[in-house]
């Protein structure tokens, strides 16, 4: 049996370009489904902080976004050291799409893949910060 | 560059075997009032997945702390019984000062994001920045290098990019907040950096020879008062982008013409060594 998909939820805690109607009800399904899953405050700062959590998610498999555009996510989390893999991650974005759609997207046990096509190439230094 | 003094902090709420399930709306209020804190997050149910990374394990363990504990070395776990979502978050705020020296959210993270597909490395923005943000690697090829440097709303360098290939994620508007870049995306990017580097030329005659000066543009043959006068049309162009706060900390004309003589310099230089790729 294949191994259920990931499910990670990026809050986007410091702007307001993720319509909070969106978010909220994607959490509260998220948090009434009984279903484990990852939430993390800001993707972006996990990125130019590096933090070890990307890596652990880009390389454990299966793996569904809720978060922001896809082309961002996919080159933040290069910029953070964890490439994605191409063929077992999907995006759902809750800047476009309705909390129903997004929600529907995660927990469905199908996985549909959509980053955007390209490899990060080689010898790219990703992004890190020194304030954090 | 690795921050040494950024480590990462993550909380995970463990529902998993040994523990009490919380209800869906104490979950929620939880895992709600821990983001907002800037935590991560992991929610863990049933047998469980492993939570090594995390820092501090929170759950109603009625038994006493549950078996899957021993081994987690490291962890430390607390019993939440009767607490409120806030203490929750406030508990693990304090735990992550105690161990940190950096809170969740001390730096708001605005910074380039580079997508490197469409990246010629031209350098264009490395030339651009009079922060210091962008620079090379041993490869010679464009990295970010102090996203801490980059002004917060400041979009400037995404609008000299020919190929829209840098993104702001937080940002408004498409392409620079990652959205999908259009053919008219990328031609409105490239004819702002044309007109301001040839204000005052034929700009018809320009627009054909485009692909041409894309690749000339920042080049050597460009001196630093040139470059220098770009810019500040450029900045010009972009006021309605770049907040106040930042046009009033730009450093002094003297300055600014000594910074765009380095970045020009590292450009070059990056250049020379057979960084470029186009």
């Amino acid at each position: 049996m294949d191994k259920a998909p990931r499910i990670l939820y990026c809050h986007c805690k410091y702007a307001k370009v993720v319509p909070p109607e969106v978010k909220g009800e994607v959490l509260r399904q998220l948090c009434s489904a009984n279903k484990p899953f990852d939430a993390v405050a800001d993707l972006c700062e996990m990125a130019a902080r590096r933090d070890p959590l990307l890596q652990r998610l880009a390389e454990g498999g299966p793996l569904k976004i809720a978060a922001c555009h896809p082309r961002a996510v996919k080159w933040l989390f290069a910029s953070g050291g964890a490439p994605l893999n191409h063929e077992q991650v999907q995006i759902l974005n809750m800047r476009t799409q309705r909390a129903e759609e997004v929600v529907a997207g995660l927990f469905d046990s199908r996985l549909e893949p959509n980053l955007p096509a390209g490899k990060p190439k080689d010898g790219i230094e990703p992004a890190s910060v020194s304030k954090v | 560059m690795e921050n040494s003094e950024s480590k990462p902090f993550h909380v995970t709420l463990y529902e998993g075997d040994g523990a009490r399930a919380l209800s869906p709306e104490m979950r929620h209020e939880t895992v709600m009032a821990l983001l907002e804190k800037g935590c991560a997050v992991s929610c863990v149910v049933g047998d469980g997945r492993d939570f090594c990374e995390a820092s501090l394990v929170f759950g109603q363990f009625e038994g006493g702390t549950p078996a899957v504990a021993s081994g987690n070395g490291g962890v430390e776990w607390r019993d939440i019984s009767g607490w409120s979502a806030g203490q929750v978050a406030e508990t693990a705020v304090a735990v992550c000062a105690e161990r940190l020296k950096a809170q969740p959210g001390a730096w708001l993270p605005w910074f380039p994001v580079v997508d490197f597909d469409r990246c010629t490395q031209c350098l264009q923005c490395l030339s651009f920045c009079l922060f210091g943000v962008y620079g090379v690697n041993e490869s010679r090829q464009l990295v970010v290098q102090h996203p801490e440097n980059c002004k917060t709303n400041c979009p400037a360098c995404s609008r000299v990019c020919p190929e829209a290939a840098i993104m702001f994620p937080k940002y408004a508007a498409a392409p620079i907040n990652g959205d999908v870049v259009r053919e008219a995306d990328l031609h409105r990017e490239s004819m702002k950096v044309d007109i301001s580097a040839l204000l005052g030329g034929d700009i018809y005659a320009l627009l054909r020879q485009r692909s041409e000066r894309a690749k000339q543009r920042f080049s050597k043959e460009r001196d630093p008062d040139k470059a220098l006068l770009e810019r500040r049309k450029c900045l010009e162009k972009l006021a309605k982008d770049i907040p106040a706060e930042v046009l009033m900390a730009l450093p002094s004309a003297e300055e600014i013409q000594k910074r765009a003589q380095e970045a020009m310099a590292r450009a070059q230089a990056a250049r020379a060594g057979g960084g470029r790729k186009d």
